[in-house]
């Protein structure tokens, strides 16, 4: 029970909030419920499926073939996939993080993930279509053109920064999860 | 649409899965919801901090402080609201269309756009528990200055 307390706190805080809110400002509160409610039927749609696909892969998926695509010595390949996988995905940037984690701990390579990671979050297709329909396509277009080499500079520079050992712990961390 | 291709190839692979092996299919739900729990503490926590930070900021308020004469402070506020706020791609981008429409500056929207994305500073303690705080803290802090580059050159071709 203290336990279960204990890793819910930050949502009972927010709630807090939530309900000082609607004490204060009835209307903001109910804004706020709008977009609260927006955002649950979002991660009640995206997340569930993710993660049950996840728990396939962990389960089917020998770790051996997640090396050979996407592990240390699987080159542009590996890259391509990273990139692939990134933009063909759907949902906000943290329904990233767990598949990145199944990832790891299957044996993909660090670059690759972080590759991922950034793919996840600037170039997902579904997304670009929308943001032409709304921003014009040289507003899309430009952004994407400047956002893949950025991927790649962004995760070169994490590789460099973070170091061996940061990288080994994080792989470690991932193994238990 | 996407969402629906996502539950048909789970609902395919589900039963491809049940077929081959019922313990195996068993185990993979187990495991995805244990890694759903996981983290869903921190998840309903940041949907109302969320909500809750959408509420108090007006759209008008955003509209004045991101305008095509605010400049690099402008930039620089928009890359901060983006960092803090997590608004789905298709609620931010019509937002963003509409405030340009309003008088905010490409640039400024660059940059919003770019960090809304990139950049997830209410997501971090999720993060944070995945790769841990130096890493989520570097990733975070790259993509945050890359957004200025971004920025820029948005606003140089998109005027």
């Amino acid at each position: 029970m203290r336990a279960m307390l204990k890793r819910y706190q930050f949502f009972l805080l927010t709630l807090l909030a939530l309900a000082v809110i609607f004490a204060v400002n009835l209307a903001m509160g109910l804004k706020a419920m709008s977009v609260i409610g927006f955002s649950f039927k979002e991660m009640l749609l995206v997340i569930p499926p993710i993660f049950i696909l996840l728990g396939f892969l962990d389960v089917w998926v020998p770790r051996e073939t997640m090396v050979h695509f996407m592990g240390e010595g699987s080159g542009l390949l590996g890259v391509a996939l990273a990139i692939f996988l990134g933009s063909a995905a759907a949902g906000p940037l943290y329904g990233a993080f767990p598949v990145a984690a199944v990832f790891i701990k299957k044996g993909a390579s660090f670059r690759n993930v972080v590759i991922f990671i950034g793919a996840w979050s600037t170039t997902k297709i579904p997304m670009l279509l929308f943001e032409i329909s709304a921003l014009g396509a040289k507003f899309a277009v430009t952004r994407l053109i400047i956002d893949i080499p950025g991927i790649f500079l962004i995760g070169w520079a994490l590789e460099k920064l973070l170091g061996q050992r940061e990288r080994e712990r994080i792989q470690k961390a991932m193994e238990v999860m | 649409m996407f969402t629906y291709a996502l539950y048909i190839i789970c609902l395919i692979v589900a039963a491809v899965s049940w077929r081959k092996d019922k313990v195996k299919t068993k185990k993979a739900l187990i495991k995805a919801w244990k890694a759903f729990e996981n983290i869903l503490p921190q998840f309903l926590g940041i949907l109302i901090l969320v909500g809750i930070l959408l509420a108090v900021l007006r759209p008008e308020t955003i509209s004045a402080l991101l305008g095509r004469k605010s400049g690099w402070l402008g930039v620089g506020i928009g890359a901060i609201l983006g960092a803090v706020t997590l608004i789905p791609g298709f609620v931010a981008f019509p937002l963003a269309a509409m405030l340009m429409r309003g008088g905010a500056g490409s640039m400024q929207m660059g940059a919003f756009i770019s960090t809304l994305m990139m950049v997830g500073v209410v997501t971090m303690p999720v993060e944070i528990k995945y790769f841990g705080r130096r890493m989520t803290l570097l990733r975070n802090g790259l993509a945050f200055v890359f957004s200025f580059l971004v920025a820029w050159v948005i606003g140089v071709v998109v005027r």
